[in-house]
């Protein structure tokens, strides 16, 4: 009687597939085509400017002087052997880097240990850490990219409390410090105050807001902030947008209309950037991938870096998905945004 | 999403096959692939630990019951432990027995106090309570304002004024007396649990407000650093519930495990959308099956065990094995797999079911038709379905209301069936054929 339910499920299979094929002549592939990349042509990416920024680095150091290593124990014990497998594996999955990520960078060290005939932990792990910054280096493109004419448009989106609206503030005080006239779309429409909070920062840093009732349409929102930077001669439009669960879909569709908005506009949008929260776990990598699906996303903003969160997901979002970290958040301060530096993150990852 | 042990579930049921009481190897077996669910639910390495060991002690010689293979038997003792584990008494506040009773919401940055303030608010409200909300979060801009606007919402007051969190309590206990609240709801800044001054400040804000709830709010979506943000909000104000938020995403939030098992206190209430009434006591029933991923294979297996015949089962699995199903019989299963309920769900409650599946629109009407169309051939043309020929067809078609298409495509489909079935009794994971793939 243990089969039971290997019966059920082949009999509402079997019966299922029957209803699909008498169904499949009447039903349309819904699928739509995928949707284009924004049209290269027209954008140039410029290199970040000169001025000192806050490095990552010196971002983390409060957090790594407060947190004891998790491989601290390791790196002084003599030899490699199981135990030192079971370590790294747990560094890696306390740092939400997740099972299958860590499943398979494990067996990849493994089999470079044995190649370098690495023998001591401190070894072991300094060869993970190469492999981590190698998997991130490569020649991904982390630079924010900017429109040749006329206003450059980046939208913010992400689920709820991971930092948007923050994470665009501080952005527009970076940009305005180094010279660009900032626009501020208040899309988010739907959260209580949400627009009061970027208008707060709008005066804080500088940057003129944009803004509709509370319930408007935000598509109306997107699009007069960038005829409003058009007409000014502003040189860079963001746009904040309600945080949506990525599991909604009309919430998910208001969003794809959001970004055809946004590219209808006179503006050119560049970049359509996710914020994901440094505490997220696994689900991060679906959040990431819905998101992508929607409105094709050109890269992740990893917001509250400066708690003990590690972030690991991020390594699973780039290696499946391929949507690199551009930017990463520190901290409270408008200052507290840096670019994503892969050395510095896999030191954290193992501080 | 729920890939982890459902995927994996049906592998471990052919391999072990051994009865009466579980062994040791029965346990480690499933044991493995529980610890990765967990994990992938994003329950904290330590606690997957402390809690492997526990469902281990409790599955040591436990008796499998008739209808359970052994994975299966275990996977139920991990369900209950989980259940018991997330359980307790959920959706009660205490309450002071001098009025008002103060509730003061903490956590991290964006876990969602200010939402879960108002929805509290809108609940307590609405059970006759008076209540007063009270904006502690000075730090966020325009935190206030948002509360402010929820509170009209709900239609109670929001009081804050000053700039230090500790006098906005102090005013705001005074406030609650001039009114005569009978609930003070305290919506404190979020804050990284290692920031030392502003945990200092929390501690402060807490031992002016004197909390009867001190509730940790907790994102659904946590990771692994669930734990030391309870640990380190317990620490600094001694937490006397939970409310878990965003649980109506995908996330599996086995933060909801690593939270409970840190701080010993109920989850209270869980947030289940973004308007102001998704707020609901918290399933500790419904979060176990969550963190495991299992759809729900337990209601399955109950319902199976209604629905179907212990006798006819055995029958058809003798003829299975033999790869001799003809369509007689599949009418007969439809039929009693129909008897469990719509479709639909029951596609939604098998593990490993792929995604395609999972989302498909099931018209029932559809399953109506097939019937009809078995119900028109003769005997022996279920028994063999290549005696089929053109002018039967036809027949078959006008008899059962339907056309000759319809009647090819079920044939066909029958035909890929058995197929599949074959190879299941062969041991194999059946291929599926897709459509569109």
């Amino acid at each position: 009687m243990s089969n039971v339910l290997v019966l059920v499920g082949i009999f509402v299979l079997a019966a299922f597939l029957i209803v699909l094929g008498l169904g499949l002549s009447r039903r349309a592939q819904r699928q739509g085509p995928a949707e284009d990349r924004p049209d290269a042509t027209g954008i140039a990416s410029t290199t970040p400017a000169t001025r000192a920024r806050p490095r990552l680095h010196d971002r983390l150091a409060k957090t790594r002087a407060t947190l004891a290593g998790p491989l601290q124990a390791l790196r002084i014990r003599g030899r490699v052997d199981g135990e030192t497998w079971d370590d790294l594996e747990e560094a890696l999955l306390l740092a939400d880097v997740g099972v299958a990520t860590t499943g398979r960078l494990l067996d990849e060290l493994r089999a470079n240990a044995l190649q370098l005939a690495a023998s001591e932990p401190a070894q072991v792990i300094e060869l993970l850490k190469a492999q981590l910054v190698a998997e991130l280096d490569g020649d991904t493109d982390r630079s924010l990219t900017r429109a040749d004419a006329g206003p450059t448009v980046w939208m913010f989106v992400g689920v709820n409390g991971v930092g948007k609206t923050t994470a665009i503030a501080k952005l527009a005080q970076r940009e305005a410090g180094d010279g660009h006239t900032v626009v501020l779309a208040a899309a988010d429409t739907f959260r209580a105050a949400a627009a009061e909070q970027l208008a707060h920062w709008g005066d804080r840093v500088g940057a003129a807001v944009v803004r509709g009732q509370e319930g408007a349409d935000p598509g109306s929102v997107v699009f007069d902030a960038i005829s409003a930077a058009q007409a000014r001669g502003a040189d860079l439009v963001l746009v904040d947008t309600a945080g949506r669960v990525h599991t909604k879909v009309n919430l998910m569709n208001e969003l794809e209309k959001l970004r055809r908005v946004a590219e209808r506009g006179p503006g050119v949008l560049t970049e359509v950037l996710l914020v994901i929260d440094a505490t997220t776990g696994q689900n991060g990598l679906a959040q990431a991938r819905q998101f992508a699906d929607a409105v094709d996303v050109t890269g992740v903003v990893l917001t509250k870096l400066d708690g003990s969160a590690k972030g690991g997901i991020v390594l699973a979002i780039e290696a499946e998905l391929g949507i690199p970290v551009k930017v990463v958040g520190v901290g409270e301060s408008a200052d507290d945004v840096v670019p994503f530096d892969p050395v510095e993150f896999v030191g954290a990852l193992f501080a | 999403m729920f890939e982890a042990l459902s995927d994996r579930f049906d592998g471990i049921f052919t391999r072990l096959r051994s009865r009466g009481r579980l062994s040791e190897r029965d346990i480690d077996e499933v044991a493995r692939e529980i610890r990765i669910a967990l994990l992938e639910a994003d329950v904290n390495v330590a606690v997957v630990k402390s809690f492997i060991a526990r469902v281990k002690e409790r599955a040591q010689g436990a008796e499998v019951a008739k209808s359970l293979s052994p994975a299966q038997q275990v996977i139920k003792i991990v369900h209950e432990e989980l259940v018991t584990t997330l359980g307790g008494a959920t959706g009660k506040l205490t309450m002071s027995p001098k009025p008002p009773t103060v509730v003061m919401l903490a956590g991290l940055q964006g876990s969602g106090k200010t939402t879960a303030a108002g929805k509290l608010a809108r609940l307590l409200h609405s059970d006759g309570g008076r209540v007063l909300l009270v904006g502690a979060d000075l730090q966020r801009p325009a935190a206030v304002e948002q509360l402010r606007v929820l509170g009209e919402r709900v239609g109670v007051p929001v009081y804050s004024e000053g700039r230090d969190p500790v006098k906005v309590v102090k005013g705001a206990l005074r406030e609650a007396d001039r009114l005569d609240a009978t609930v003070v709801i305290v919506d404190t800044a979020g804050r990284l649990q290692i920031d030392a001054d502003l945990m200092d400040e929390l501690r402060r804000v807490g031992k002016a407000a004197q909390p009867h709830d001190s509730l940790l709010v907790v994102d659904a979506m946590t990771g692994q650093e669930a734990v030391s943000v309870a640990e380190a909000f317990d620490d600094a104000v001694g937490l006397d519930g939970v409310i878990l938020t965003k649980i109506d995403g995908d996330a599996r939030g086995g933060a909801a495990l690593s939270v409970k098992e840190v701080v010993g206190k109920p989850i209270l209430f869980a947030g289940t959308g973004e308007k102001l009434e998704d707020f609901e006591p918290f399933h500790p029933d419904r979060m176990a099956s969550r963190i495991l991923g299992m759809g729900d294979v337990l209601t399955l297996i109950e319902k199976a065990e209604e629905a179907f015949d212990r006798e006819e089962v055995e029958e058809v699995e003798a003829k299975l094995r033999k790869g001799e199903l003809t369509l007689e019989d599949f009418l007969q299963q439809m039929r009693q797999v129909r008897k469990m309920g719509p479709l639909q769900s029951l596609v939604g409650m098998l593990p490993g079911m792929p995604k395609e599946l999972r989302d498909a629109e099931v018209d029932e009407g559809e399953l109506g038709k097939v019937e009809a169309i078995i119900c028109s051939m003769t005997p022996d043309e279920r028994r063999q379905p290549s005696l089929i020929n053109g002018s039967r067809r036809l027949r078959i078609a006008r008899g059962s209301g339907t056309t000759t298409q319809d009647v090819n495509a079920l044939l066909k489909q029958f035909k890929m069936v058995q197929q599949m079935m074959r190879q299941v009794a062969r041991g194999k994971r059946p291929q599926l054929p897709l459509p569109g793939r």
